[in-house]
């Protein structure tokens, strides 16, 4: 079957394709934390250092908006997937 | 938006979707939804995402059955093109104290008096449900298997859409400012975006429903507390039931997707309106979850949040009017627990809307039951 551009995985974290993005556009979304509430795009481990940017440029696109202005995303800790034994042992002795 | 309606509902969160979905469905023609931020961004996108019937008073039991018999229809229901993620794998109740052990030998009589079959377990039992959990200092815990998980985000937007199809106008990113009152009569919201003539007005705001409650003169005794939680990557299988804790205060669910989302009741929360995070939940939720299921120590914390529970002095809802004050109705203090009861609650706050018998008796839930000093505490929250 060919692909098309609708077929493009836009979050790598959770396999959310350009396609899934474009119909939660299609489906009312103005802003990208609307889109990541409808399709996880952006809620996996690399919390969308990869996609928020690819997601606010079709916002823009289908909304006629600039970039700056599409609603920005929530951003939240950690910075980076850490283990729960790594965090259950923060401040005891001989740890940083 | 619309200049006029039949209702108006304030708030974009699971409740007043739910209600706006159902005053429709019973035959209300012009409904108007006004919702500050978008949907989900209040109490409902933030919690911890569990139904459970297993209560520790009657009036939560009944509601908790009710939602949860909903719940197992509203895919059909909706018509949504998205799965609610809704399971049924349980919750399983610990009990570390005697005092707690014997709490929930009452929580599972009453519930079995009303036809919830939640059951009471040894450690051993409750090692057979979650093989990876450590029963050390365990006395006993309680498990319902009809109780489980659904997706807060779908579950509203699904109330949403089935709405809209039936008519309703829902507003996102208008701000209600004012209500405006004449007579002891509701005439009009005032939003941002310009004002609405009704006759109705339906106050599901959630944190912000003291707020609200003030527009039309009403001081509801609700007070607003931060709580943390967080989620892991997915994973493969390692629990079936929503594991949960009132004397340490923990609550932990593996979702269908495959995270683990888990939180904390912190008793020393200031009230307020801080929904900030800290690294002291990280390290204190993993410590405790890393003891009780030491299998996570492996998994990755992915992100860290935090929502308000709007809390009553009984922990239960405050649903219906108030006296001398007509065309309002408040779905409010739900003590973080409105996510599960949104089904049925929409329900009795559409037929009170239209003026039918509701399908549950909940005169006792009246905001004036605080003065009167008909209320007893629900002793199992987190």
């Amino acid at each position: 079957m060919a692909k098309t551009d609708d077929d493009i995985i836009v979050c790598r974290c959770e396999d959310v394709t350009l396609g899934e993005i474009r119909r939660a556009i299609a489906e009312g979304a103005t802003t990208i934390d609307e889109i990541r509430r409808i399709t996880r795009a952006g809620m996996g481990p690399c919390q969308g250092r990869t996609c928020r940017q690819l997601i606010a440029s079709e916002l823009a696109r289908k909304t006629g908006k600039p970039v700056a202005e599409v609603w920005p995303s929530t951003v939240r800790p950690p910075m980076k997937p850490i283990t729960m034994g790594s965090l259950a042992k923060i401040g005891e002795e001989g740890e940083e | 938006m619309r200049g006029t309606a039949d209702a108006v509902v304030i708030g974009g969160g699971v409740i007043g979707a739910s209600t706006a979905y159902n005053l429709l469905k019973l035959g209300m023609r012009d409904v108007v939804l006004c919702e500050k931020s978008t949907f989900c961004s209040g109490s409902t996108g933030r919690c911890g995402a569990g139904v459970r019937e297993q209560w520790g008073s009657k009036g939560n039991c009944l509601l908790a059955k009710a939602a949860i018999d909903r719940f197992e229809q509203l895919a059909d229901e909706l018509n949504y093109p998205h799965d609610l993620e809704f399971k049924q794998k349980g919750y399983l109740m610990l009990a570390h104290t005697e005092k707690e052990w014997d709490q929930f030998q009452k929580n599972v009589e009453l519930q079995n008096s009303v036809g919830i079959n939640a059951r009471l377990c040894t450690p051993e039992e409750a090692r057979q449900i979650v093989p990876a959990l450590n029963t050390e200092g365990m006395l006993g815990a309680t498990f319902n298997a009809r109780d489980g998980h659904a997706n807060p985000f779908h579950v509203t937007r699904a109330y949403l859409t089935a709405a809209e199809r039936l008519g309703a106008d829902i507003n996102y990113f208008t701000e209600v400012t004012g209500i405006e009152v004449s007579g002891g009569k509701v005439k009009s919201v005032i939003t941002d975006k310009g004002v609405i003539e009704t006759p109705l007005v339906i106050n599901a705001a959630g944190p912000w429903a003291k707020p609200v409650g003030e527009m039309v003169g009403v001081n509801l005794p609700l007070y607003t507390q931060r709580h943390q939680i967080l989620v892991t990557e997915p994973v493969g299988w390692l629990l079936d039931p929503m594991v949960m804790s009132f004397s340490i205060g923990i609550y932990c669910q593996q979702t269908p997707h495959g995270s683990l989302v888990m939180g904390i009741g912190d008793p020393q929360e200031p009230k307020g309106y801080d929904i900030g995070h800290s690294w002291q939940f990280l390290q204190e939720m993993c410590r405790i979850m890393t003891g009780l299921l030491p299998v996570l120590k492996d998994v990755r914390v992915v992100r860290q949040w935090s929502g308000l529970y709007t809390m009553t002095p009984d922990a239960h809802p405050i649903l219906g009017g108030v006296p001398g004050l007509d065309g309002y109705l408040q779905a409010v203090g739900f003590s973080g627990h409105g996510f599960m009861l949104a089904p049925v609650v929409g329900e009795i706050m559409a037929e009170m809307a239209m003026g039918r018998d509701t399908c549950l008796d909940v005169r006792n839930l009246d905001a004036g039951r605080f003065e009167r000093g008909e209320y007893n505490v629900e002793p199992s929250v987190v």
